[in-house]
C-alpha cells in the first residue's frame, strides 16, 4: 500500500518548509531589526508630505475654506472626492478579514493584518475631509447627538450626512477593535522576545495575554462574531456614503444603482491599495514565503471581478440615462462624456474598466511588476471616478446661468498630499512596531496550507480547505493518529477515486484490509485489537453488533472505557458501500462518533 | 495566595493532545493549557464549555438597537419635533441606518470589553508567563502542585515526552 498522491486542488499558501519557530522569527524580524535604509528614506518622504499636509490644513483652518476654489455651484470638490476615495480604500481590510473569514478563504491569513491596518489609516484620512470641510472645525462636536444647552438642538437623523457620521465612526471603532484583538497574541509574542524598554511597552500593549486555552476559545468566538458584524457593516458604510449622493435630486446622482456600484468600487480600489502596499512590503520585509504569488493572483481575481462589476455599473448608468427619456439625466451623462471634464471620464473608463481586463490572463495575474503597475493605475482611476461623479455633475446643473468650472488650489492639492503622507507614515510606523503578517493565524493554518503538509492535506479533505473548523473531528483523529488530522492515507484509495476525479490514475491500490481508523472512535490501538480478532474490513465490522465489539474491547489489553462502539457498525456500513461523503457528513453531525 | 505551578512544554499540538488524553486517563487534574495559537479541539478535550460571549454580543446589540430607536423616536416626536422634508415626525424608515450602526457598535464594543474583563486582561495587566516560548512554538500543560504532586507531574511529563519542564510560583503577593 503505497503513499497516495492526489492532485493538488489549491496552491500552498506558506512556502519554504517553515516550522512554528521559523514563522515567529521571520515575522518578528522586521520589527526587531534596525530599520533598513529604504524604510528611513520612505519615512522621511512621507513625514515631509504629512508636514506639508499639516501646514495646508492649518492654512485652511486659519483663513477658512475660502482658500479652496469651491464656489456657489461646485461646493464639493477635491475634499469630498478624496473623502470618498479614502473611504473606498478603507474597505478592503474588513473585506479580507471578515468576509473572507466567513467564506473560509485561508489565503486571507497572509494579508489580513496589513489590510486591516490599512483600513484604519485610510478611514482616518477619510474622516479628516468632512471635518475640515465643515469650515469651523472647533464646532465639529455639534454633529454628535447629546443633550446640550443650545435648545437642545439635535442633529437631523433623517439626513444621510448624519448617517455618515454614525457609519464611519462605527466602522472605524469596529475595525480598530477587530484589528487590535487579532494583534494582542502577536504583541505577546513580541513581548516574550523583547528586553528592557521594548518589553515594558509590549507588556502594556499585549494586555497580559498568556495563551490559555479558554482565552483562545473566547478570542476565536469574539473574532468570529466581530467578523459577522463587520460584514454587513462594511457593506453599509459605502452604501450610506452613496446615499449622500443618491438621496439628492441631482441628475446623475439620484440613482438606485449607487449603493452596489459604490461598494464594488470600494472593494476594487481597496484591493488595489492592498496590492500596492503589500507588493512593496513583501519585497522589503522579505515576506515572499507568506505572501506568495498565489495570494497576489487571488487578489487580482477579485480586482477583475469587482472592476468588471464597476464597468457594468458605468454602462448601466449610461443606458438607463438614455432609456429613462428624462432630458436632464440624459444631459448629465452626455456632459460627463463630452463636457469640460471629459478627460476625467475617459481616465476613469480606461483605468477602471479596460485595465483590469488584462487579469483574464494568468500570465498577467501572476506578474508582480505588472500587478504593481496596474494597482496604481486602478487607484488613480478610482479617484477619477469620484471626481467625475462629484465635480462634472455639479459643474453643469439645471440652470445654465449657474454653470461653472472648478480646479483646485495649492491648498487643496496640499491637503490631499498630506493625507497620502499621513497614510504612509502611519503604515511605516505600523510595520516597525507590530508584525505585518498575523503570526498566530499563520501558525494556525500552517498544517493545512504549508507546502510540506500539502500532500497529506489533500488526502481526505481534498475538495475543501475548510478543515480548521472541524474541531471535534480533529480531536479524536489527532489523539489516535499522533499527527495532525487528514491522515487517512494509504489504504483508502478507493475513497479518493470516488470523491475526487482528479485522483484517478494516481491511485490504484487494491486492499484486502480496510483502514478501520476512518470510523470515528477507532484509533490505531483499537484497530489492532479488531484486526487481531480477524475483523479486517468495513463489511465485517458492519455485520457486527455493538455489544459484540464491546466484548472484544473488554477482553483486550488496555483501557478503552472512553471508546463506545455503539455507532461503529453504522459508520462501517457507509464506509463499506463507499459512501464517503455521507460518512463524513455523519461524522460531523455526531460528536465523537456517539449517538 | 501563592500557587506552585508545575509545567511541561511539548513541541507540537499533536503531542499536547495525546498528553492531555493521557493525563485524563491517569486522572491528573490539569490546571491550564497554554498554546501559541488556537488549537482546535482543545476545548472539547479539556471539557471547556462553549463561550457565551456571543450571547453577550446579542444582548449588547439589542441594547444599541433600542437606544437608537427609542432615542430618535423620543427626540423627533417629544423633545423637539421638526418636520424634515415634509415627512411625518416619526419617520421610522429614515432611522434604519442609524439603528443598524448603533446595533453593531454596541455589540462590538460591549463584546470586546467583556472579553478582556472576563479574561482578566487589559492595558498594562501583567499575568504570570510560565515560559517565554509559549507564545512562540511550545505547547504547555500546567498542573497546580496542590492537585497533582510535583513528582507525579514530572513522571507524567517524562512519560509523555515533554520537551522541557519547570516549576513556577505565581501570585506571591496576593
Amino acid at each position: 500500500m503505497g503513499e497516495v498522491v492526489v492532485t493538488r486542488f489549491r496552491p500552498s499558501l506558506i512556502t519554504g518548509n517553515k516550522d512554528y519557530h521559523q514563522i515567529t522569527e521571520d515575522l518578528c524580524r522586521p520589527v526587531e531589526q534596525k530599520p533598513p535604509l529604504s524604510w528611513i528614506l520612505a519615512f522621511t518622504v512621507s513625514a515631509a508630505l504629512l508636514a506639508y499636509g499639516v501646514f495646508t490644513i492649518s492654512w485652511t483652518i486659519f483663513y477658512g475654506i475660502g482658500t479652496w476654489n469651491l464656489n456657489r455651484t461646485i461646493n464639493w470638490g477635491w475634499d469630498i472626492t478624496n473623502f470618498v476615495w479614502w473611504i473606498g480604500i478603507g474597505h478592503a481590510g474588513t473585506l479580507i478579514s471578515a468576509i473572507l473569514l466567513l467564506f473560509r478563504q485561508w489565503w486571507r491569513t497572509g494579508v489580513n493584518r496589513a489590510a486591516e491596518a490599512m483600513t484604519i489609516f485610510a478611514v482616518m484620512c477619510a474622516g479628516l475631509f468632512p471635518l475640515i470641510h465643515m469650515g469651523r472645525i472647533w464646532d465639529a462636536f455639534f454633529i454628535f447627538p447629546y443633550p446640550n444647552t443650545r435648545g437642545p438642538v439635535w442633529p437631523n437623523f433623517n439626513s444621510p450626512l448624519m448617517w455618515d457620521v454614525f457609519a464611519i465612526s462605527t466602522y472605524f471603532t469596529v475595525s480598530v477593535l477587530f484589528w487590535y484583538t487579532g494583534l494582542v497574541p502577536d504583541l505577546a509574542t513580541l513581548r516574550d522576545r523583547a528586553k528592557g524598554f521594548r518589553k515594558k511597552m509590549y507588556e502594556i500593549f499585549s494586555f497580559g495575554w498568556t495563551g490559555a486555552a479558554k482565552h483562545w476559545q473566547r478570542w476565536e468566538s469574539l473574532s468570529l462574531v466581530l467578523a459577522g458584524l463587520a460584514t454587513p457593516l462594511v457593506l453599509s458604510v459605502h452604501t450610506i456614503v452613496s446615499f449622500d449622493f443618491a438621496t439628492s435630486v441631482l441628475p446623475g446622482w439620484h440613482t438606485t444603482i449607487f449603493p452596489p456600484y459604490f461598494v464594488a468600487g470600494a472593494v476594487f480600489s481597496g484591493f488595489a491599495m492592498v496590492l500596492t502596499l503589500m507588493l512593496i512590503a513583501r519585497k522589503v520585509l522579505r515576506l515572499e514565503d507568506y505572501i506568495t504569488i498565489d495570494h497576489i493572483e487571488s487578489m487580482n481575481k477579485i480586482i477583475l471581478v469587482t472592476g468588471t462589476i464597476v464597468g457594468v455599473a458605468y454602462l448601466t448608468e449610461l443606458f438607463i440615462a438614455w432609456y429613462s427619456g428624462y432630458i436632464y439625466e440624459q444631459f448629465a451623462f452626455f456632459n460627463r462624456v463630452t463636457g469640460p471634464y471629459w478627460w476625467s471620464y475617459f481616465g476613469m473608463m480606461l483605468c477602471n474598466v479596460i485595465s483590469p481586463q488584462f487579469f483574464w490572463f494568468k500570465k498577467f495575474r501572476r506578474n508582480i511588476t505588472f500587478t504593481f503597475f496596474l494597482s496604481i493605475v486602478i487607484n488613480v482611476g478610482m479617484w477619477f471616478e469620484r471626481f467625475v461623479i462629484i465635480v462634472s455633475t455639479l459643474a453643469r446643473e439645471y440652470l445654465p446661468s449657474s454653470w461653472s468650472y472648478y480646479s483646485p488650489t495649492w491648498v487643496e492639492v496640499g491637503i490631499f498630499l498630506g493625507t497620502l503622507g499621513l497614510f504612509l507614515t502611519l503604515f511605516l510606523i505600523f510595520v516597525r512596531v507590530a508584525p505585518v503578517v498575523a503570526i498566530a493565524e499563520i501558525k494556525h493554518v500552517l498544517k493545512y496550507t504549508g507546502v510540506q503538509f500539502r500532500d497529506k492535506n489533500d488526502q481526505w479533505h481534498n475538495h475543501d480547505l475548510d478543515a480548521p473548523c472541524h474541531t471535534t473531528l480533529d480531536v479524536y483523529e489527532d489523539s489516535h493518529h499522533g499527527h495532525h488530522g487528514r491522515s487517512h492515507d494509504t489504504s483508502t484509495s478507493d475513497a479518493q477515486t470516488s470523491s475526487s476525479p482528479q485522483a484517478i490514475g494516481d491511485v490504484a491500490v487494491a486492499t484486502e484490509e480496510d483502514d478501520l481508523k476512518l470510523i470515528e472512535g477507532i484509533g490505531p490501538k483499537i484497530e489492532a485489537v479488531l484486526k487481531a480478532a480477524g475483523i479486517k474490513t468495513f463489511a465485517q465490522l458492519a455485520a457486527m453488533k455493538p455489544e459484540e465489539i464491546q466484548q472484544l474491547l473488554d477482553k483486550a489489553e488496555g483501557n478503552f472505557s472512553g471508546n463506545i462502539p455503539e455507532t461503529w457498525p453504522e459508520q462501517a456500513a457507509l464506509a463499506a458501500q463507499g459512501k464517503w461523503d455521507e460518512l463524513k457528513e455523519w461524522q460531523q453531525k455526531h460528536k465523537y462518533g456517539r449517538k | 495566595m501563592a500557587r506552585k505551578i508545575v509545567y511541561g512544554l511539548y513541541n507540537s499540538e499533536e503531542a499536547l493532545k495525546s498528553a492531555i488524553i493521557e493525563a485524563q486517563r491517569k486522572h491528573l487534574e490539569i490546571d491550564d493549557v497554554y498554546t501559541p495559537f488556537p488549537v482546535h479541539g482543545l476545548d472539547a478535550l479539556l471539557g471547556l464549555e462553549e463561550s457565551r460571549l456571543h450571547i453577550a454580543g446579542f444582548v449588547y446589540g439589542l441594547i444599541g438597537f433600542l437606544v437608537a430607536f427609542l432615542g430618535m423616536s423620543w427626540i423627533n416626536t417629544v423633545d423637539w419635533p421638526i418636520i424634515f422634508g415634509g415627512k411625518p415626525y416619526w419617520s421610522v424608515p429614515a432611522y434604519v441606518p442609524i439603528m443598524f450602526e448603533c446595533t453593531v457598535l454596541f455589540s462590538a464594543v460591549g463584546m470586546t470589553v467583556t472579553f478582556y474583563v472576563v479574561s482578566g486582561m487589559g492595558p498594562g495587566v501583567k499575568n504570570p508567563i510560565l515560559h517565554p516560548r509559549i507564545t512562540d512554538d511550545k505547547f504547555c500543560i500546567a498542573f497546580d502542585a496542590e492537585d497533582v504532586s510535583e513528582s507525579d507531574a514530572m513522571a507524567f511529563f517524562k512519560a509523555t515526552g515533554a520537551d522541557e519542564t519547570g516549576i513556577k510560583i505565581i501570585g506571591k503577593n496576593e
